[in-house]
């Protein structure tokens, strides 16, 4: 995901260049540091663990649109009530009118593809202020929310559709006492892809006469990350395994990591963000592709919207309300310029895990809501603002 | 040219006859002026002296020195935070920030305008202290006052106009009754004409010369040497931040070799390099181009035009700022600019429909801005990201960047088009307007375009990256490539062209072959068209 060479030869200058690229992460690490010693061990539980990743899917999964809309130089603020909104029609069609899970699914992404072409059209063909758009929109659809569910909550679901969000990957080999093996190896297996194809790349840029990493850092860098991939599939393995939602959402980061790195249409978005004028003079489909920046943030709300409702069990008129704010402040913190141009995957989803460890953290230790609302605040306001400090100096 | 420094150091050290001459007093006086940033000296001992009621140019490559020099002068960079002194009115003045030394009539005019758009004329003059009685705003004497001011400098619109309806000639303009309102003593113009055409250059510099009579000083930086050769009373050219030649127009000639061989440090024995041409069959060929207003539906912009490029030539455009030519070449370029457009086009002998800018790509067109910062680049993107932009594809085999394979590219660029820059992931806004350039020229020529079309090419980049780019203008020709140039400076277009087109309101009116064009005849093609003010045409076309 780093795609940013080092150009000082010197170790120092690459030590401190490479500060600012992990800095994020090292956040996140002292902050669940912070709150395990805090909670006296409570934050890094197996279950705490597994609450932790289900609690914060659809934040994350929403994120991924999100980042991609503030990239191109856009917001979002309709995203939490169109989660809400998809949650209700979801609970609609399975609930009241029977309709088969499967079909009720993609029905529900596909509403959710239509909200976000029908908010994308104005924004991209029409010219008219995303901001505007989108909060005509937050109303609009947690008004449409209301009124399909008359007000209550609908429920419960179906039994196949709450294992989206509450079941986990099916044991391979079972007896295993409690650890639950293929978890871990699914684990392995990943960090080992990941350290393989990292190192790949790096002989690859080397043979191409790039500057890479020191190999010393190189090999401390592959064996903490294959230690800390271990360690939390060791850690939710010996809960009850892989959530079914943390498999969706580590296939969908690694998705849209890709794309928004190795591909034309990620490049495209990104110039769009940097330059809209000069991006479609250089034959790039401005329109086209905001317009479709938002579809994407449509099929991902409905997405989160539904996986929420599982997790629930229920719909209810006020799911949804507020999710915009998280969302937005992951990407936010995450890195990703409100001018539009600069944002990367990786950081937004850190950014989610940074809010998500906060409220989780501050939960267990008893701090009320209004107080957690405080901190989160001024920890985003921190965030962004050390983040231009980097920039400037 | 080791003898340059040595020679004219009595007069890089003007100050020293301050005592003795008093015939003249100086006004300003900066003294042993040096200023350095994180290592890099960016002024070197500089001594700057400005007469009263002088007009003083200051001339230089860009990163000479100048707007840092000017910097220093108006207290953006505050005193500590240089070395020297300066000198103003007699006294030496220390400087904390720019209030100080607009206190004392010293009034920098930057080239990106400080106006708000959305504001009035009388608002904006008054924006930072209008008259006012018990803190609310006397209208009536700001309107007054207005009036006055804009009488001055020559406008005769109403002080409620918004500037936003201002063309930027008159701007400008404003921007100087700015000035006015605050009892200036000194002004100080960076670039003033480089955004404008011929006939408001000459009217902006009708005012300093206006002024000079009332006995204002006035600091002109310009990187159009016929224009200050004009109106200016002494020239004063930088190079890496030293004075290295001071020429009293009144007492010597103005030579432009002579100021051109200061600013660069090398003979320029050719501003344009040679090139054989041999032109071939026609490859761009347009008819009956029509291009409405995108606004105003019924105003015809570009009236029924025929034009045509043959293979290995380079065809100009010239014209005054407004008579279509942007508008003509972006209407070409896949219609990216206009409405209800009509009119055939030919490439390489087939018709093509040319419907979206990806259309025109694809059939073999580019497009180089006008405007490289908002419409040619991605400033905060690397320089590899902004050469691949229009061509990803050719990278990128079935929509998957190939990365190894594209900084190949980029790097092949950045060593044929001598981009100077640390490496290709080095931001783009970092580099110098001349490597900008070739950054946006490499963009295109990785298109493998047959026609190019270069809309002001060279606009505010220094004479050495302008040798460069005719030189990459050339080499293009020579491979077979039809090129259109598009510019508003004449001695570029008769130094680089085969062939000169000149397009007034929308319309060609005049053709010639290189051999036959004269800025006179050009010009003389354009007023046969448009009545202008005699006094404008003396001015612009004194050889």
């Amino acid at each position: 995901m780093t795609d940013k060479t080092v150009t000082l030869p010197v170790h120092t200058g690459f030590i401190k260049n490479n500060l600012r690229n992990y800095g994020m992460l090292l956040s996140l690490f002292a902050i669940m540091l912070f709150f395990q010693v805090m909670t006296d061990g409570t934050l890094l539980q197996p279950l705490n663990l597994t609450n932790l990743v289900l609690q914060n899917s659809y934040i994350v999964i929403m994120a991924l649109g999100m980042l991609l809309i503030i990239v191109t130089g856009h917001i979002d603020l309709s995203v939490g009530s169109v989660a809400g909104f998809v949650g209700a029609v979801a609970a609609v069609l399975m609930v009241r009118y029977h309709v088969a899970y499967p079909l009720a699914f993609l029905a529900c992404l596909f509403v959710g593809a239509l909200i976000g072409a029908a908010q994308g059209y104005w924004v991209a063909y029409f010219k008219i202020p995303s901001f505007i758009v989108t909060l005509a929109g937050m109303l609009v659809f947690k008004g449409l929310a209301l009124a399909i569910l008359a007000g209550q909550s609908v429920g419960p679901f179906p039994p196949t559709f709450q294992k989206l969000s509450s079941g986990f990957i099916p044991e391979l080999f079972p007896g295993a006492g409690t650890l639950y093996p293929t978890s871990l190896l699914i684990g392995a297996v990943l960090a080992v892809a990941l350290v393989y194809t990292s190192a790949k790349n790096r002989a690859r840029q080397a043979s191409h006469g790039i500057d890479v990493e020191p190999f010393g850092f190189f090999v401390a860098k592959s064996a903490l990350l294959f230690a800390v991939i271990v360690f939390f599939a060791g850690l939710i393995a010996s809960h009850r395994g892989l959530p079914n939602v943390l498999v969706i959402m580590t296939a969908l980061i690694g998705l849209y990591a890709f794309v928004t790195t190795r591909t034309v249409v990620g490049r495209h978005i990104y110039a769009i963000g940097g330059n809209a004028r000069a991006a479609s003079l250089s034959g790039i489909k401005t329109e086209r592709l905001t317009f479709l920046t938002f579809v994407n943030m449509g099929v991902l709300a409905a997405l989160a919207g539904l996986v929420f409702a599982a997790r629930l069990n229920t719909a209810t008129p006020k799911a949804g309300a507020g999710f915009e704010l998280d969302v937005i402040a992951a990407c936010f913190i995450g890195g990703a310029s409100a001018y539009g141009g600069v944002g990367k995957v990786g950081g937004a989803v850190i950014g989610a895990m940074i809010m998500g460890v906060m409220n989780n953290g501050m939960s267990i230790l008893g701090i009320g809501i209004d107080y957690q609302q405080v901190i989160k605040g001024l920890v985003l306001l921190g965030a962004v603002c050390l983040d231009v400090y980097n920039q400037r100096r | 040219m080791t003898g340059a420094a040595t020679r004219l150091s009595p007069i890089a050290a003007g100050w020293t006859n301050d005592g003795c001459n008093d015939a003249m007093t100086a006004i300003l006086e900066m003294r042993g002026v040096s200023k350095s940033f994180a290592g890099v000296q960016a002024l070197r001992d500089v001594n700057f002296t400005v007469e009263a009621g002088q007009i003083h140019a200051l001339v230089g490559e860009n990163g000479a020195g100048k707007s840092t020099l000017m910097k220093v002068l108006s207290g953006v960079y505050p005193h500590g935070d240089y070395e020297g002194s300066i000198i103003f009115d007699g006294e030496e003045r220390r400087f904390r920030d720019v209030n100080d030394s607009e206190a004392l009539g010293i009034i920098i005019i930057h080239q990106e305008l400080a106006l708000i758009p959305l504001l009035s004329i009388a608002e904006n003059i008054f924006l930072s202290h209008p008259p006012s009685r018990l803190g609310v705003i006397d209208r009536d004497a700001v309107y007054r006052r207005t009036q006055e001011l804009l009488a001055q400098v020559g406008l005769t619109e109403m002080p409620d106009t918004l500037v936003t309806d201002l063309g930027v000639g008159k701007q400008q303009l404003v921007e100087i009754a700015k000035a006015l309102s605050k009892r200036v003593r000194l002004l100080i113009l960076d670039e003033p004409t480089a955004s404008l055409n011929e006939n408001d250059s000459a009217a902006l510099l009708d005012r300093l010369l206006a002024f000079r009579a009332q006995g204002i000083a006035s600091i002109l930086i310009s990187h159009k040497l016929s224009e200050v050769a004009r109106v200016a009373d002494r020239i004063t050219v930088l190079r890496d931040g030293r004075t290295v030649d001071s020429i009293d127009c009144l007492a010597e000639p103005v030579e432009e070799d002579r100021i051109i061989r200061s600013m660069v440090n090398r003979d320029l024995a050719h501003r344009f390099p040679q090139r054989s041409a041999t032109i071939g069959a026609p490859v761009f060929a347009v008819q009956d181009w029509t291009v409405h207003h995108p606004l105003h539906r019924d105003r015809r912009v570009i009236k029924g035009v025929d034009f045509e490029v043959r293979r290995g030539e380079v065809v100009g455009i010239a014209g005054l700022m407004g008579a279509g030519r942007t508008e003509f070449a972006m209407s070409l370029f896949g219609r990216a600019w206009g409405d209800r457009i009509s009119g055939r086009i030919w490439l390489d002998g087939r018709e093509v429909n040319l419907s979206s800018v990806a259309a025109a790509i694809d059939a073999g067109l580019a497009y180089v801005t006008e405007d490289r910062k908002q419409l040619g680049l991605i400033l905060d993107a690397d320089v590899r990201k902004n050469i691949t932009l229009a061509s990803l594809g050719r990278v990128a085999p079935q929509g998957m960047i190939d990365d190894m394979s594209e900084l190949r590219v980029a790097n092949d660029y950045r060593n044929r088009m001598r981009i100077r820059c640390s490496d290709v992931y080095q931001e783009t806004g970092q580099l110098s307007g001349g490597n900008q350039q070739k950054v946006v020229l490499s963009k295109w020529l990785m298109t493998d375009p047959k026609v190019l079309i270069l809309d002001e090419p060279t606009r505010g980049i220094d004479v050495g990256a302008k040798y460069e780019i005719y030189c990459i203008i050339n080499e293009l020709a020579e491979a077979g490539k039809g090129v259109v140039m598009i510019s508003s400076e004449m001695p570029e277009l008769l130094g680089v062209c085969d062939r000169i087109c000149v397009m007034n309101d929308g319309a060609f009116v005049g053709e010639f072959a290189a051999a036959e064009a004269t800025q006179e005849r050009i010009m003389r093609a354009i007023m046969r068209n448009k009545q202008i003010d005699k006094k404008v045409l003396q001015g612009d076309l004194r050889p």
